[in-house]
């Protein structure tokens, strides 16, 4: 009888499964599956760090909507990799994750590098895996896949023994799937579409509410026919920036506590709101107690879960929001798009009147906000963009003006600083042909900074936009109002680093900008290097605040446009 | 707090009891008895879960997005029939004997295991009865005491008439 052994068994059911990539760190309890990967047309990108190697996947599978994978050793490089996979759980992200584990005849011995790895990651994936028997694991790879793209998608983890790595099966044919407690609706039920499009055809204040679920659902061609044919204007959450077009008609920006003026208040006036693969997240409802007033609410999302769990729906729809939309539009049929015309000019003048702004003084510091706008003027839009956690994801959600699906990415649910630097890296192995741009903090960059080894090493020319306040920006904007300036554990300090040498210590190239004036050409130069990394350092105001604003807890009715607005 | 029945079909493999009950832990519900068993089919095994929690429509759904868990029902007394068996050590010092024996007949209780100074008896019905019979006997001793759980199943719906046997 023909036998593989199991490491061979992981590796041969990840070419299967079409995987030309994955993202790791070696070690110990994981090597068996290194040395037939080495033979693999499977690539595989040394990581500097766990961390990294998850948000590598993330990245990538974002870029691409194809499914990453990250592979790691037992113990600390699984516990390294916890923060990825809550980031990929909360933001419905499609990865699997490898571990390697200690020989289960030393599990729960607290053998060498042993972590309870399944138990640590229970409630941080969507669903993991201890394999205790070799021939289970071309099954389990392929159920990991499965699981991870489907419904809602999500991370999912496998965790292999190495004695099981070790040992020997026979190769096979993965079973048809047989998961009786797993089965993602697909389609809407007829009846609650025909509801929806009734109450659709006589609302007077129609509002589509988008979020992150477009996006995975590629579903955002559906929802520009679905907005003009029910003539309703459009706001997308953080997640969603990019399923619809930002420069459309319809499209008001996003919604709650950074959003901007017109989408917040616009569903404050609602009589309805379409809500499209969103969960109604406290950054965008604020209170959920005086969100939306007025409106009736039509919910549609996959995961049935989301429905009624914040807000309660008058018609949920549980299913696909790509194949509901489908539905919607095929119920639609030839109705003419309603007259919503009073409404359309009040959202829009909301929208003339209120434009997120900045002031950028020629001689004076050097503003964020006209950083992030020359760079969507330099690149004409048409780059992937990356982002860390904090003022600076704000500002970039706010100005560029994102177009199309996928080219937008960050970390929304859990707000994982250190996301940026290894989910360009991922983007940018997902979309080599693209222009990555990652605009990052300086808080955040640091805390997974050597992944720009990585990117060098491996060759992924990223670019980097660093906007370094010298501060924990968005806590330091909390302080500043709301614990009367008092900047504990704050500030970094604006030339700790020397953040141009720091990339060219890593094989990049490094530029620093302090003028206004000095920005475009740095910008047009980094456009211009395409062998290897580029970081430019942007010394920028510590004072700059993120505007609009709903302090959190607080209703959408009020809004601080800007630091007049403060008393 | 409310006392909700949960009657959980899970497939039976490794863990699943840890992931049904670290969700009810995220959310700081006790779990007042649990109880799991195999079905008449191998591969399932039904949990019977009493949680003391306002509300379980949220833990419900969460419940349900677990890969392992097939069907979750939430039963109550008049719809379900509710058992519970409980194992009760009474103390018989002296005189009390015969009193702990009349006390036992009248609740079909069982000796199953009779010491010098203890007998242990077997005490099965709803949940009530059981609470009941122990209540009795608490006054002449408890020595140990065991219950096996809440178990439930959902009534033949199409027999209504026929559910007060
Ligand atoms: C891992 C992690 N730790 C802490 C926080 C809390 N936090 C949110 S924003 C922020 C500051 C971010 O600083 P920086 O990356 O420099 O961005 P800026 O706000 O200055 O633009 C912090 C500390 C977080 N979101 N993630
Ligand atoms: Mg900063």
């Amino acid at each position: 009888m023909n036998t593989i052994s199991g490491a061979q068994a992981v590796i041969k059911a990840l070419e299967r499964e079409g995987v030309d990539i994955v993202f790791g760190v070696p070690g110990g309890a994981i090597l068996p599956a290194y040395d037939p990967l080495y033979d693999s047309p499977i690539r595989h990108v040394l990581a500097r760090h766990e961390q990294g190697a998850g948000h590598m996947a993330e990245g990538y599978a974002w870029a691409t909507g194809k499914v990453g994978v990250c592979i790691v050793t037992s113990g600390p490089a699984a516990t390294n990799l916890v923060t990825p996979l809550a980031n990929a759980l909360m933001d419905s992200i499609p990865i699997v994750a490898i571990t390697g584990q200690v020989a289960t005849t030393s599990v729960g011995n607290d053998a060498f590098q042993e972590a309870y790895t399944t138990g640590i990651t229970m409630n941080a994936t969507k669903h993991n895996y201890f394999v205790t028997n070799p021939d289970d694991i071309p099954d389990v790879i392929h159920e990991a896949f499965h699981i991870a793209a489907t419904g809602r998608p999500g991370p999912v983890l496998v965790d292999l023994p190495k004695d099981i790595l070790n040992a020997h099966l026979k190769w096979h044919k993965p079973p048809k799937l047989d998961l009786p407690g797993y089965k993602p609706t697909v389609e809407g039920h007829p009846r609650r579409i025909l509801e929806a499009i009734k109450l659709i055809e006589s609302a007077h204040r129609p509002v589509i509410y988008a979020g992150g679920g477009i996006i995975k659902a590629n579903a955002s061609d559906h929802l520009r026919r679905f907005a003009e044919q029910t003539n309703a204007p459009v706001v997308t959450t953080l997640m969603g920036l990019g399923g619809f077009p930002g420069t459309h008609d319809l499209f008001l920006g996003m919604p709650g506590m950074h959003g901007t003026y017109a989408a917040t208040t616009a569903i404050q006036k609602a009589d309805l709101l379409i809500a499209l693969g969103v969960r109604f997240d406290d950054r965008v409802t604020g209170n959920p107690d005086f969100f939306a007033p007025h409106a009736s609410v039509i919910h549609v999302d996959v995961d049935p879960a989301e429905i009624g769990k914040v807000r309660q729906a008058e018609i949920p729809i549980v299913g696909d929001v790509g194949r509901v939309l489908e539905q919607m539009l095929e119920a639609w049929a030839n109705r003419p798009a309603p007259d919503h015309k009073e409404w359309l000019d009040r959202v829009k003048s909301w929208r003339a009147d209120n434009p997120v702004r900045f002031d950028q003084n020629p001689n004076g510091p050097l503003k964020p906000q006209f950083v992030i706008e020359e760079l969507y003027r330099r690149t004409g839009g048409d780059a992937i963009v990356v982002s860390g956690v904090g003022q600076h994801q704000m500002w970039t959600a706010l100005h560029w003006k994102f177009s199309r699906p996928r080219e937008w990415i960050n970390s929304g649910g859990l707000g994982t600083m250190g996301f940026g630097v290894p989910a360009a890296i991922g983007a940018k192995a997902g979309a080599p042909e693209r222009t990555v741009y990652l605009i990052d903090g300086d808080g955040s960059f640091q805390m997974t900074h050597q992944e720009l080894a990585t990117a060098s090493a491996e060759g992924f020319p990223i670019k980097i936009a660093l906007i370094n306040n010298g501060v924990h920006g968005m806590v330091r904007q909390w302080q500043t109002l709301f614990y009367g300036s008092r900047y504990s554990g704050s500030e970094l300090g604006r030339d700790t680093v020397n953040f141009p040498m720091l990339a060219e210590a890593m094989g990049c190239i490094g530029m620093r900008v302090e003028t206004p004036g000095e920005v475009g050409p740095a910008i047009e130069k980094s456009l211009s290097i395409n062998d290897r990394p580029v970081l430019i350092e942007f010394v920028v105001d510590p004072d700059e605040m993120v505007f609009p604003m709903v302090p959190a807890g607080g209703s959408n009715d009020q809004i601080i446009l800007g630091p007049e607005d403060l008393e | 707090m409310n006392q909700h029945t949960l009657s959980v079909l899970v497939e039976n493999k490794a863990g699943v009891l840890a992931r049904v009950s670290s969700l009810l832990a995220r959310r700081g519900f006790n779990i007042h008895s649990l109880a799991v068993g195999p079905t008449a089919d191998e591969g399932i095994s039904r949990m019977t879960i009493v949680v003391d929690a306002p509300e379980l429509e949220q833990v419900k759904k969460q419940l349900h997005k677990l890969i392992n868990v097939v069907k979750i029902t939430e039963l109550d007394r008049a719809t379900a029939v509710e058992r519970e068996i409980s194992l009760v050590r009474v103390s018989t010092d002296g005189q009390k004997r015969s009193d702990v024996l009349e006390v036992a007949t009248l609740f079909d209780a069982v000796a199953v295991d009779v010491g010098v100074s203890t007998i242990m008896f077997l005490v099965t019905g709803s949940p009530d009865k059981v609470n009941d019979f122990v209540e009795l006997v608490r006054p002449y001793g408890i020595a140990d005491l065991v219950k096996s759980g809440r178990v439930a199943l959902a009534r033949d719906q199409k027999s209504r008439k026929l559910r007060a046997i």
